[in-house]
Parts: C-alpha cells; sequence; structure tokens
C-alpha cells in the first residue's frame, strides 16, 4: 500500500494509529493477569488492618512514594541492607502499588520491625533528631492530628470491590477464616472496621500516647507491618526464582 | 477555496484560543519551574520545608511536575496544535465555543490538581496524581480536543494531512487511551479513590503509562511541533519525506513496549522486563531517525545558526533529544538499570529531555508563534541570545550534578569494604549527595532567570504591540478628522 493512500485518509490513519499502538500494551499487561506464575505462591500475606490501612492512606498523601522505594531487589548489597528481595505476592493487596521510582530516603519495603515504634515516632517527629544528615522533611503534625476513622467502613468497602477480601457477608468472612485463619478473618470484616481499628491503636500504642489517636499511630501501625507478613525461614533459597 | 486564502490570517484562523494557551504556556512554565528550583532546594537544605504540610517535598513535587509537564507542555502542544492544524490545513479550527472549553477546562484541572496535591489529595500514582473527579474533567476536554482536531483535519484544503499533524494525531489518540485505562479506579469519596489494579498489575500499568506520557506527551507530540517550526523558520522542506514515515510509525509502534524497563528487577516477571529493553533498544532507531531528519533540514541554511537565535533553541533541542534518547535506551539495558535505578540519574536523565528537548524546542515555537500572534516584532533579538545561553548553562549544569550524583550514589551503594561488609550506609551516600544537589540547584536557577528573561521580551513585544497600534490608529483618526 502507498503510504499516499494513509495520508489523505483521515479515518484510516485514525484506525492504523490505534491498531500501532494497542499491540505492545496488550502483549506486555494482559498476560500478568492470566500468567498464573505472575504472583508467587506463598502463605501469610494478608490486607491490611483498618488501622494500617489508615496508615497507607497517610503515607499516599504525604507523598512518601516520591523519596522511598518499597521493592528490595536481588543484589547482595540490598539483600544486607534491606532483606530478602520483595515478592510480588507482598504487594497483591496494594491499590495502588507503592513499589517507587527513587531513592532519596532508604527502601522501606522491609523496614516493619527494624525500628521500634518509639523510634519511628521520633523520626517522622524531627528526623534529624535520630538521623542529623537525614534531608527529610518534619512532620510534626502526624502527632497533633486526630485520626479520622469514621470512613474507614467505606475505604476498605471500595477495596473489596477491586477485589482484596475484606468480608461483608457470612460467606464471605467463612471463606477468610479458611484462608487466613479465625484472627485475621476478624480484622477483616468490615462491620467491626473502627472498633478494631480503635482496639488495634490501644494495645498497640504506637504513637506512645494512649489518651489520643492520631495519624502517628496509623501511619507507624502500617510502617511496622511493612514486609512482615511472609516467613521467609519456610521456604527454600531457590523457591521464589521459579516465579521471577 | 480560493477566496479565503486572500482573507488575512486573523480572519481565517481562530488566534484568540492559541493566544490564550500560548500565555498560560508561559505562567504555567514560570511557576512550575520555581516551585521546582524551590523542591531542589529543599533536597540541599530540608530546612525550607518549613513544618508546613503543603509545602513539603513529598506533596510539591507532584505540584512540580503536573505544572511543568501539563500545564507548561500541556498548554504548549494545545497551542502549537492548533496553530499547526489550521495552518497546514488551511482552515479555521473547528467548534470554536468547544476550543474555548478545551482552554477553560485544561487550566482549571491542571490548577485545580496542583492545588489538590498541596492539600494531600492524590491518587499516589506518579505523573497521574490527579483524583478521579479531575480525572473524569479531563477527559471531557481530551474527548473534545480530539474532536476539534479531528473536525478540523477533515476541513482541509489540501488533499494531504502533513507530518505535523500525524503526530499531534497520534498523540492525542494515546494520551486518550493510556489516561483512561491507567486512572481505573474505585471511589470512596469526592477526594480519594483506590486503584482498581494492584501490586505488579498495577505497576505495569502505571509504568506503560508513564513511559508513554513522555513517549507521546513529551516526545510524539513535539517532534510534531518540530516537523513544523523547524522547517518554516528554517524556510526549508523537511530533510527527508521517507525518512518521517518511517520513523513516525516505528515510534509510536516501538514506544508502547518500552514502559517494563522502569521495573527492571522488580517482582514484575523478568519476561516483560527483558522484552521492554529490547524494544527500548530498539527505540533509539526511530528517535535518531526524527533527530537527524530534523536537524538536516537546515542543510543548505546552515548560517542561521550564527544569525537566527529561534533556529539555535530549535537545533539545540534537537540535540538534547538525540542525547536523551540515548542516554534512555542506555538506562534501560538491565546492568545498567542495576545502578542507574532509584538514583538522581533517572532525574538528570529526565530532565535532560525535559529541559534540554522539551523546554527548548518550546521556547523557540513560542518566539516564533508571539509575534505572529500578536501581529508585531520581537521586542529584543539579543535578550533571546540570553535566554539561550542562561537555558544551556544552566542544562548542562543541572545534568552534570545529576550524572555526579547519581552514578556517585549507585557505587557507593554497591561498594563492599574487603571483609565484604556494606562500604557506606545509606546515610552516608546521603550526605555525599548534598554538593551535586547544590550544583543542580544552582543549573535549575540558571534555567528560571532565562526563563525571566523571555518573559520580559514578551512583555515589552505586547507593550509594543500595544503602542504601535494606538499609534497607527491615533494616524488613522488624525487622517479621517482631516479628510
Amino acid at each position: 500500500m502507498r503510504h499516499e493512500n494513509i495520508e489523505i485518509n483521515a479515518a484510516l490513519m485514525i484506525v492504523l494509529i490505534l491498531v500501532v499502538i494497542s499491540i505492545g500494551g496488550l502483549v506486555e499487561i494482559v498476560p500478568l493477569f492470566y500468567i498464573n506464575k505472575t504472583i508467587e505462591k506463598v502463605e501469610g500475606v494478608r490486607p491490611y488492618t483498618a488501622l494500617e490501612l489508615r496508615g497507607r492512606d497517610i503515607y499516599i498523601r504525604e507523598g512518601c512514594y516520591l523519596c522511598h522505594s518499597q521493592m528490595i531487589r536481588p543484589f547482595r548489597d540490598e539483600w544486607l541492607r534491606y532483606g530478602h528481595y520483595s515478592l510480588a505476592a507482598e504487594s497483591r493487596y496494594d491499590h495502588p502499588f507503592q513499589w517507587g521510582s527513587k531513592r532519596t530516603g532508604p527502601d522501606l519495603a522491609r523496614v516493619g520491625g527494624k525500628y521500634s515504634s518509639a523510634w519511628h515516632v521520633q523520626h517522622l517527629n524531627a528526623p534529624r533528631s535520630v538521623v542529623p544528615e537525614s534531608i527529610m522533611p518534619n512532620y510534626s503534625w502526624l502527632l497533633q492530628n486526630d485520626l479520622y476513622y469514621k470512613d474507614v467502613g467505606d475505604r476498605m468497602r471500595a477495596l473489596r470491590v477491586t477485589g482484596v477480601p475484606y468480608s461483608a457477608t457470612q460467606a464471605e468472612y467463612e471463606a477468610n477464616v479458611k484462608t487466613f485463619g479465625k484472627d485475621i478473618a476478624d480484622k477483616l470484616d468490615i462491620g467491626a472496621a473502627e472498633q478494631n481499628l480503635l482496639e488495634q491503636a490501644k494495645t498497640g500504642n504506637y504513637d506512645g500516647n494512649p489518651n489520643k489517636l492520631t495519624e502517628m499511630d496509623a501511619l507507624v501501625a502500617y510502617l511496622q507491618v511493612l514486609g512482615t507478613m511472609v516467613d521467609f525461614n519456610k521456604y527454600n533459597a531457590g523457591y521464589f526464582a521459579e516465579f521471577r | 477555496m480560493a477566496q479565503s486564502v486572500t482573507l488575512p490570517s486573523e480572519q481565517q484562523y481562530n488566534y484568540e484560543v492559541i493566544r490564550k494557551f500560548t500565555i498560560m504556556a508561559v505562567v504555567w512554565g514560570v511557576i512550575g519551574m520555581c516551585v521546582g528550583l524551590y523542591i531542589a532546594l529543599e533536597l540541599a537544605f530540608p530546612h525550607l520545608n518549613l513544618d508546613l504540610p503543603w509545602l513539603t517535598f513529598g506533596r510539591l513535587r507532584p505540584v512540580h511536575t503536573t505544572l511543568v509537564i501539563f500545564g507548561f507542555g500541556g498548554s504548549v502542544l494545545f497551542a502549537t496544535s492548533y496553530y499547526v492544524v489550521q495552518r497546514t490545513c488551511q482552515a479555521r479550527l473547528a467548534f470554536p465555543l468547544l476550543a474555548e472549553f478545551t482552554f477553560w477546562g485544561w487550566t482549571a484541572g491542571v490548577g485545580l490538581g496542583a492545588l489538590s496535591y498541596m492539600a494531600g489529595i492524590t491518587q499516589g500514582r506518579e505523573y497521574a496524581e490527579f483524583e478521579w473527579p479531575l480525572d473524569i474533567a479531563i477527559t471531557l476536554v481530551w474527548v473534545s480536543y480530539l474532536s476539534i482536531y479531528v473536525a478540523t483535519l477533515l476541513r482541509r484544503n489540501q488533499p494531504h494531512i502533513y507530518v505535523a499533524n500525524w503526530f499531534y494525531l497520534a498523540f492525542i489518540l494515546t494520551v486518550a487511551i493510556l489516561h483512561i485505562f491507567n486512572n481505573l479506579a474505585v471511589p470512596v469519596s469526592l477526594t480519594k479513590s483506590y486503584s482498581l489494579f494492584s501490586g505488579v498489575q498495577d505497576a505495569m500499568t502505571q509504568w506503560w503509562y508513564g513511559h508513554n506520557a513522555v513517549g507521546f506527551f513529551l516526545t510524539a507530540a513535539f517532534l510534531g511541533m518540530m516537523y513544523y517550526f523547524v522547517p518554516k523558520q528554517a524556510g526549508r522542506p523537511i530533510y527527508s519525506y521517507r525518512l518521517s514515515i518511517i520513523h513516525f510509525w516505528a515510534l509510536i509502534f516501538l514506544y508502547m513496549w518500552a514502559g517494563g524497563h522502569h521495573l527492571h528487577w522488580t517482582a514484575l516477571p523478568d519476561w516483560v522486563s527483558t522484552l521492554s529493553a529490547t524494544f527500548s533498544i530498539l527505540l533509539l532507531l526511530p528517535s535518531w531517525g526524527g533527530m537527524i531528519n530534523g536537524i538536516m533540514t537546515l542543510s543548505g541554511a546552515w548560517d542561521k545558526l550564527r544569525s537566527d537565535p529561534i533556529m539555535l533553541f530549535l537545533i539545540t533541542s534537537l540535540s538534547f533529544y538525540g542525547m536523551s534518547t540515548f542516554e534512555g535506551p542506555l538506562m534501560s539495558l538491565k546492568s545498567v538499570n542495576a545502578l542507574s535505578h532509584y538514583t538522581d540519574w533517572t532525574i538528570g536523565h529526565v530532565h535532560s529531555g525535559a529541559l534540554g528537548w522539551v523546554a527548548l524546542v518550546s521556547f523557540g515555537s513560542i518566539y516564533h508563534l508571539f509575534p505572529r500572534l500578536f501581529n508585531t516584532r520581537l521586542y529584543s533579538q539579543t535578550l533571546i541570545y540570553v535566554h539561550f545561553w542562561l537555558a544551556t548553562i544552566g542544562i548542562v549544569l543541572y545534568i552534570t550534578a545529576m550524572w555526579v550524583a547519581g552514578i556517585g550514589q549507585g557505587l557507593m551503594l554497591r561498594g563492599f569494604d574487603q571483609y565484604g561488609n556494606l562500604a557506606y550506609t545509606f546515610t552516608e551516600t546521603v550526605e555525599f549527595l548534598h554538593t551535586p544537589y547544590v550544583w543542580r540547584a544552582i543549573g535549575g536557577a540558571f534555567f528560571v532567570v532565562g526563563v525571566f528573561v523571555m518573559v520580559y521580551n514578551l512583555v515589552m513585544t505586547l507593550v509594543a504591540a500595544r503602542r504601535e497600534e494606538a499609534a497607527l490608529q491615533a494616524k488613522l483618526a488624525a487622517k479621517l478628522a482631516r479628510a
């Protein structure tokens, strides 16, 4: 076909452009939803609790992902610095994903349990008081702002629509008991979301002030769970390589 | 229509909406680049975050990217595409009211988006931070844009659709598709939603979008500009018609495969990342084809580089385009990416493209457009030279600082001592980054000062145009009175 035929026909040009630009995405994205090996088969990964979810919302609100990645690569230096490389399974309930693209600060994929909650509070409130060379902003308002949690049920309901197994019916609850065990299934129940949130904040006492439920409570609860869901001792060293 | 050709261009074409977009492009450029400079300084001097939530780096960074990409870049593209489609089709812009709507809709969308990020309302997806109500508003603007563009093409008084329009058309169509699929989300309230996809699929969708925001918004569309303004300013036809055909189809086909190179060594399956790297390397060919086609258009008129500062902007922008489209495939190699990813090398690469290519070709085109839109002459040629050198020095300082920062940090992070322990803590690399961060801010400051020089030049042009117009009116009035 002579190219001139396309140049004189706008409709033909539009159709051809649409065909040409569709191929790459179709070949690279669509199979990711269907190839079973895309996400590793691994135990322990569960949706976030109500409090962790609110913490994650704050993480996104403050744009933490612009300076911190949550994706450890399979290199020796990253292994020593951060731990086991990240699995696709570990972010399967992350809407949106927060892998990041820049490490102005260190990776946070396995920051959970690495520092005490008191350290996190001090560090978020005034980073340079614990790391003098840090260039992170002070997030002093996190300790002052009361955590808004009245809509946490709505948030979980929206995530349920996307496929996160928060339970809204008895049948869904029972399915969760089967998959995650009763303790976790209770925490994924949308009906009990507010109550669960208050309870976790109280027992966890993340911000060090038991009398006040702050945004700091939620954010630290989220940071403390990052990367802790999979027990890597249960798997052979080569197991996850199958899925790459 | 032989009759319409004799009309003055003001009556034949709709310039009003182009004037508005051109002025807003400059306004967004100034604000967006100043925000960029400010956040660069925040990284060098963190006290500048001032403990104010809306002024922190995390909230201002999307403000910067949105204002420069969609505010400045987007307005330049609306202005130039409306200009080019009318001139090359010799037809007046279709649907004038809808065109007004694209201006007000786009401008309001960009402005509200920036304010919403400062308030902490964001989808948390890079370059797609707009929450869902703004996403829908933008979609409406974009569909209007597409219908105006296509309807104008259909009105053309030329049998052929000129090559610049192919690029603009591909850009409008592709951005519509990218925008819609990447922003699929389930809303919680007016200010909060969760993306439909999660984890690895979400990551691939986002970088399919993110990379092609670069490929189509910041490349294909600006190549459309290049295909009109370079030959026009040079007074020569485009170097090779055949090259433009090959380069167009190859570019739009290959770009769509390359997004996965943003996710090398992540939990994305290796087969996608390898495919993406392969296509990223292939992408060098059409990219350089386009660069060669642009630069060689000047063959036989090289002396213009000495006498015409606008030409200097256009040709230098193509040189930076060539450089960053070489650097891009290089960084998409897995072994290079292992070092460069997550570091400032990426930031430097983006800016050699965004400042060197996108901004310089935009400045050149604005200088070309301005006198034609306002029917006057530019106030000062010398100030264009001043702007050119400030911008070029700024870019070189910026990208050099980021090479030092990125490669330096990458090497430090993978360094081991003689016992096999990590040689540096992460904190030590942050300390190392301070000096390059200061130099980057200095480079950015040069660039911003250059933009202010342009603003002064353009404002004085308008003032002079108004004065000439008034003088002419007075003369006419006097003549009439005498008669």
